[in-house]
């Protein structure tokens, strides 16, 4: 079953999990002039997906980098387990649109750089990241260096270092948007296998709307200019077996279609 | 991917961007490009186009002679003199303020116009100036070659970081790194290679600053056997001189290119 509900109304939320992050009245202003985001209230609960959906310029990736510490609000409320957020925490982790690896370095040491930022031993840190790179699917690429590594592959190095650090909550910044279309769609069946062994809470930031409907527990929709929370829709798509399967699951193509019935009237 | 090189051309002086050039290119065609400029060098000099126009052959010999008999390690001893001299102040004052520049605002307001206006002032011109403050001395020497090889520097080491990509500031930030681990761990190794390329043509710089000297202000070392066999009419030794300088150049900042890549740049060792 699919639910498709406008917001406010927290009495309607299904009460299953509890909140990991809490964002209460995030304002940002750019330049005193352009607003991005207003007036957001959200609650992303421990170990769901939820996608941040919009279309260019609706402040999707402002607010993740908000949530992240990346950003300070201009006004509003970002908390952490109930702390306030004042900037980058050991609880959060981050995936770069444009994967950030530092050429210079291995696979190794680039999976490894959360930890050796952290102050970990060096033997600690790579066995760790050895674990976390052939979770990934990367075993025997260790040595590499990143442009040794085609696009798709790149983004596992950027998601394994976002888990190498043991982070409650990764933060994904459109982690597929540069890779090509068939790496896309194996790094999304890839994600949902991951999820099913890593107990995370997972936010991620996209422009497609198939992929937000494909993973996520939650999808939050955001409008452009103001950024305003326009729509949650909760897609109830089991995702156990195969994961082919839910791209031909008449729920999943039903909820496509709903979903860009709303969000056409704000392209263009 | 590293395209980062490649993408910001490094502000290069006059006379050090052929030199710069030459210790980029594969070794094979470095030797082929050498032959051919040797051969024609060779043919001018047999045609007499010119009778101070020496031979290559001829032009070999007259360098043999002279490192033999002495004068030309006697008269390295005294150009490297101002030179190293002159390099290490350029390099420790030009890569801090640069990357003090780019870390900082108001380093780079303070700093950066002194910089552009010593890049793009004709230094040549202002020697006899410094003579004219310092005497003839090895103080003037000094001064010439860091005022050509230290704006090159100091300039080229602020783009560097100016250009390191945001996104990998970024992603230090995000994991906690601090200030410190920031600028070690992430913006020094991206800048590295636009800064190293801005130290080669500074030490190319450097040479020229070093030559300039000893031919204007007083004939010591080089500059000396340079003007010295020109007036004596021996050419052959004229010219060897002249190419041992270029030599020595282009030998010290390739070496600086390997240095590089061996220190900060492992992914392009055997590229």
């Amino acid at each position: 079953m699919t639910m498709t509900h406008p917001i406010p109304d927290p009495e309607d939320a299904a009460p299953v999990a509890s909140a990991i992050i809490e964002v209460e009245g995030i304002h940002k202003i750019y330049n005193g002039a352009v607003t991005a985001l207003e007036n957001i209230h959200l609650e992303f609960n421990r170990g769901e997906l939820t996608s941040l959906l919009g279309p260019s310029g609706c402040g999707k990736t402002t607010l993740l980098k908000i949530l992240a510490g990346l950003l300070k609000p201009t006004s509003g409320e970002v908390r952490v387990n109930g702390k306030p957020v004042t900037g980058p925490g050991p609880e959060r982790a981050f995936v770069f649109q444009d994967f950030a690896l530092m050429p210079w370095a291995t696979v190794l040491r680039n999976a490894s750089y959360g930890l050796e930022l952290q102050g970990v031993g060096k033997r600690e840190r790579e066995d760790r990241a050895r674990h976390y790179v052939a979770e990934v699917g990367l075993a025997g690429f260790e040595d590499k260096y990143p442009h040794e590594l085609s696009g798709g592959m790149r983004q596992r190095v950027g998601l394994a270092r976002a888990l190498a650090v043991n982070a409650d909550v990764l933060m994904m910044d459109e982690p597929f948007s540069a890779v090509d279309e068939q790496t896309r769609r194996k790094f999304q069946e890839d994600l949902i296998r991951l999820r099913e062994i890593e107990q995370k809470t997972f936010i991620l930031v996209t422009h497609s709307i198939e992929e937000a409907v494909y993973l996520s527990d939650r999808i939050v929709l955001l409008s452009p200019r103001p950024g305003r929370v326009s729509q949650i829709v909760t897609p109830n798509i089991d995702r156990h077996g195969d994961p082919e399967a839910i791209r031909r699951n008449p729920e999943y193509l039903d909820l496509i279609d709903d979903i860009w019935a709303g969000l056409r009237d704000y392209v263009e | 991917m590293p395209a980062d090189q490649t993408a910001h051309s490094p502000v290069a002086g006059v006379t050090s961007r052929w030199i710069s050039a030459v210790s980029d290119v594969p070794a094979i065609w470095k030797i082929l490009s050498l032959a051919i400029l040797f051969a024609a060098w060779e043919i001018g000099g047999r045609t007499n186009f010119n009778w101070a126009f020496p031979t290559f052959l001829e032009t070999m010999a007259a360098l043999w002679e002279m490192i033999a008999d002495g004068s030309m390690g006697a008269a390295y001893l005294r150009t490297l003199e101002p030179l190293v001299i002159g390099l290490v102040i350029s390099l420790v004052i030009g890569v801090s303020a640069g990357v003090a520049m780019g870390l900082r605002k108001d380093a780079e307001w303070l700093t950066l116009p002194i910089f552009i206006t010593m890049q793009a002032a004709p230094m040549a011109a202002l020697i006899p100036l410094i003579t004219f403050v310092y005497g003839i001395g090895l103080t003037s020497k000094v001064l010439a070659v860091v005022m050509l090889s230290m704006p090159v520097i100091a300039i080229n080491s602020y783009k560097a970081v100016r250009n390191v990509p945001q996104s990998l500031v970024h992603m230090c930030h995000s994991f906690m790194g601090s200030r410190r681990q920031q600028i070690l761990t992430v913006i020094l190794p991206a800048a590295s290679p636009m800064m190293f390329a801005g130290i080669r043509l500074g030490i190319a710089e450097g040479f020229s600053g070093v030559v300039l000297a000893e031919l204007l202000i007083t004939p010591t070392g080089i500059g000396d056997l340079i003007t010295f066999n020109r007036s004596i009419a021996k050419f052959p030794h004229m010219y060897a001189a002249i190419f041992s300088i270029v030599a020595l150049a282009v030998i010290t900042v390739s070496l600086l290119h390997r240095l590089e890549v061996t220190l900060f740049r492992p992914e392009k060792r055997g590229a």
